[in-house]
């Protein structure tokens, strides 16, 4: 076997841009989860928040404000679900599935102008003298800004969770909403926060695909990020960074195996391929027995509907 | 005597009157595998279903569904839409192959017409066309660009229609240029443009300067603009978009004149189960523009073996050629036969890596 063709520096670069977008919309999700809601539309925002940030960097010129855009538009999408299943009741389930449908054609309507039209240029930010590190420097210190912020933000959400009373309160009310509703906590409005919240951060997912990663739009561009984000949330029991382990993991076998197979290394592609789901369903699966659903972390009070009368 | 007469034939009268009615519009529908804004394949296909319309106004109906999986979701939008009317239902991806035959059969009135596939019954046509010639055409001009000597080819399952691409490809490449490498990266999807262009961004970071795709979406041309000097090819669509570069050509696959002539043959009831393969000469398959960014010399060479697959003086699988291990395949001059073609399921020589199963 000739690994020589391979750079490992290029590879890790490569790996860090492939994972961004899945890190970004699963830490999302993990902060609606803990707060005891289950959306299972992060596909439907991330599209949306692809198309929006897409079609305002083009108009503006910026990709920051395409960034903005983005997570205004998974914002408001999912505030959407949050109406819907916090004050009208729905079933969280079929809500979340009907908002990955939603946005999906709702996306199609508004990128139909911008099929074929190039975003502007994000540019990778050189640090001063990190970057100029030999090796790490170029693996680390060479990306565009979106990829740190998506690190930074996981930083954030775990020592929010673990440390602040912001992070205290929305556990309660993951845990156990009539309690934390007896003790004077707004649970619809954490909520409902909550859930804008994984709006903004799947929207930004979006928004790194159609503007980073691959540059472009293109009508169902995500083609089933949003999915693996919901899986890599529940593959990492609902911690942070073990968060960003799985979604580096994936991102890294997909890469990884496209890297191997350009270099014309013999290996079963397929089933490299199917790893990460196999996992993934594996993981799905252990955590359907409610006997080894605690053992995991799930917030006990995930999917159930709460109304102040009950 | 004269009452019953009467009755016959305002029986009969009825009955085509009936008739006519049921027969007013001619619903078409359309199974598609990718979203029809994908700027390749299913968009082509969608503007076949667009010229239908045109052509027959008021008297076809059409209807179609996007982003179909291939498998048992397929079985189950044929079902719906045979049971919904269609009197043709087109379905556009090899992987419904299987689905089409079964549906098929449950529905024998109505007409299906399967693409790129190689199963027929007394109601499913098939028709493709031939890529591969148009894929000559890319594989001289990608020998003759190409800097590195190393051409990446983004293929997405190992099929005959694919192989038979990377084959016809590599042929040409090799003629031109004794030295070019191929690096075939098997991508297991028909459209995901993140992994498309992670793809194209792995060949060429390992030094490919050129990028052939046989994908539907226009991402690996996105990635490719990203690389000073890189090059690819348009996929099914124009893919105008990425002219002059990196888009230097493309490969348009012209359904429109098949699926108006389909319509009309079912509207007559003249419609028979056939098998079509049609290339370059019957402009099923066109080539897109070549672009100022190729040297015109390349150009020019690039332009007459067009033409000369067209007038069928050339055939793009003449001999001599060997298999992958060496195996004669083709005698010199002698040209391979449509069913050999059909079911291609291996390299020929110098191609290196295997053909996954």
């Amino acid at each position: 076997m000739d690994f020589s063709a391979i750079n490992p520096l290029v590879l890790l670069a490569s790996i860090m841009v492939a994972s961004t977008p899945i890190v970004l919309a699963a830490i999302g999700e993990l902060v609606v989860e803990k707060a005891g809601v289950l959306n299972l539309g992060v596909e439907g925002m991330m599209i949306t928040g692809a198309v929006c940030g897409f079609v305002a960097a083009v108009l503006s010129g910026s990709p920051t404000v395409g960034f903005i855009a983005a997570a205004i538009g998974g914002a408001l999408l999912s505030l959407l679900f949050g109406i819907l299943t916090q004050f009208l009741q729905s079933n969280q389930v079929a809500t979340g599935l009907a908002l990955t449908l939603f946005g999906l054609g709702l996306s199609a309507l508004v990128g139909q102008g911008y099929v074929g039209i190039k975003a502007p240029p994000t540019p990778d930010i050189h640090i001063p003298l990190l970057a100029d590190i030999p090796v790490i420097g170029r693996i680390v210190f060479q990306h565009d800004l979106m990829v740190y912020f998506s690190i930074a933000l996981i930083g954030v959400v775990w020592a929010v969770l673990k440390y602040s009373r912001i992070g205290l309160i929305l556990r309660a009310v993951g845990e156990n909403h009539d309690a934390a509703h007896a003790l004077g906590y707004k649970v619809v409005r954490i909520r409902l926060l909550a859930i804008m919240f994984g709006g903004a951060c799947a929207g930004l997912g979006g928004a790194y695909l159609s503007l980073i990663r691959v540059p472009q739009w293109t009508e169902g561009m995500t083609a089933g990020a949003g999915w693996i984000a919901l899986a890599i949330v529940v593959f990492a029991s609902w911690r942070p960074w073990r968060v960003l382990l799985g979604a580096y993991l994936f991102g890294g076998v997909t890469v990884l195996q496209l890297n191997l197979q350009a270099a014309g290394i013999a290996i079963p592609v397929e089933y490299l391929s199917m790893s990460p789901y196999l996992i993934t369903i594996l993981v799905l699966v252990i955590m359907s027995s409610n006997r080894n659903r605690a053992a995991l972390g799930a917030p006990a009070a995930l999917g159930r509907s709460f109304h102040a009368s009950s | 005597m004269r009452i019953t007469s009467i009755l016959a034939g305002a029986a009969l009268a009825l009955g085509l009157a009936g008739g006519a009615i049921a027969q007013d519009k001619t619903k078409v529908g359309f199974v598609f595998v990718g979203p029809v804004g994908d700027g390749g394949w299913t968009y082509e296909h969608n503007q076949g279903r667009l010229a239908i319309e045109a052509e027959f106004g008021d008297k076809v109906e059409t209807v179609f569904q996007e982003n179909v999986p291939e498998g048992a979701d397929a079985e189950r939008v044929m079902t719906q839409m045979a049971l919904g009317g269609a009197d043709l239902i087109f379905t556009t991806s090899f992987g419904y192959m299987d689905q089409t035959l079964a549906v098929a059969a449950k529905f024998p009135n109505v007409k299906f017409e399967h693409a790129t596939g190689y199963k027929r019954s007394d109601n499913v046509s098939t028709y493709s066309a031939r890529f591969y010639e148009g894929r000559a055409v890319q594989g001289h001009i990608a020998g003759k660009m190409t800097k590195t000597n190393k051409i990446g080819y983004i293929a997405s399952f190992p099929i005959p229609e694919v192989i038979r691409g990377i084959n016809s490809a590599y042929i040409h490449a090799k003629r031109v240029n004794p030295d070019v490498e191929f690096s075939v990266v098997w991508a297991y999807t028909w459209f995901d443009p993140a992994k498309e262009a992670d793809a194209a961004k792995a060949l060429i970071e390992q030094g490919a300067d050129v990028i052939l795709q046989h994908t539907d979406s226009t991402a690996p041309l996105a990635a490719a603009e990203q690389t000073e000097g890189v090059i690819g090819f348009g996929q099914a669509s124009d893919m105008s978009e990425y002219a002059p570069a990196p888009r230097v050509s493309s490969i348009i696959d012209n359904w429109a004149p098949y699926y108006v002539a389909r319509t009309k043959a079912v509207m007559d009831g003249t419609w028979t189960s056939v098998d079509t393969w049609d290339g370059i000469s019957a402009g099923m398959v066109k080539i897109g523009e070549i672009t100022d960014a190729v040297p015109a010399d390349v150009k020019a060479e690039a332009l007459a073996l067009a033409a000369s697959i067209a007038s069928g003086d050339y055939e793009p699988f003449t001999g001599p050629l060997n298999k992958q291990d060496g195996s004669a395949w083709l005698a010199a001059g002698e040209t391979a036969d449509d069913g050999t073609l059909a079911g291609m399921s291996f390299y020929v020589e110098g191609l290196t890596g295997d053909v996954p199963n």
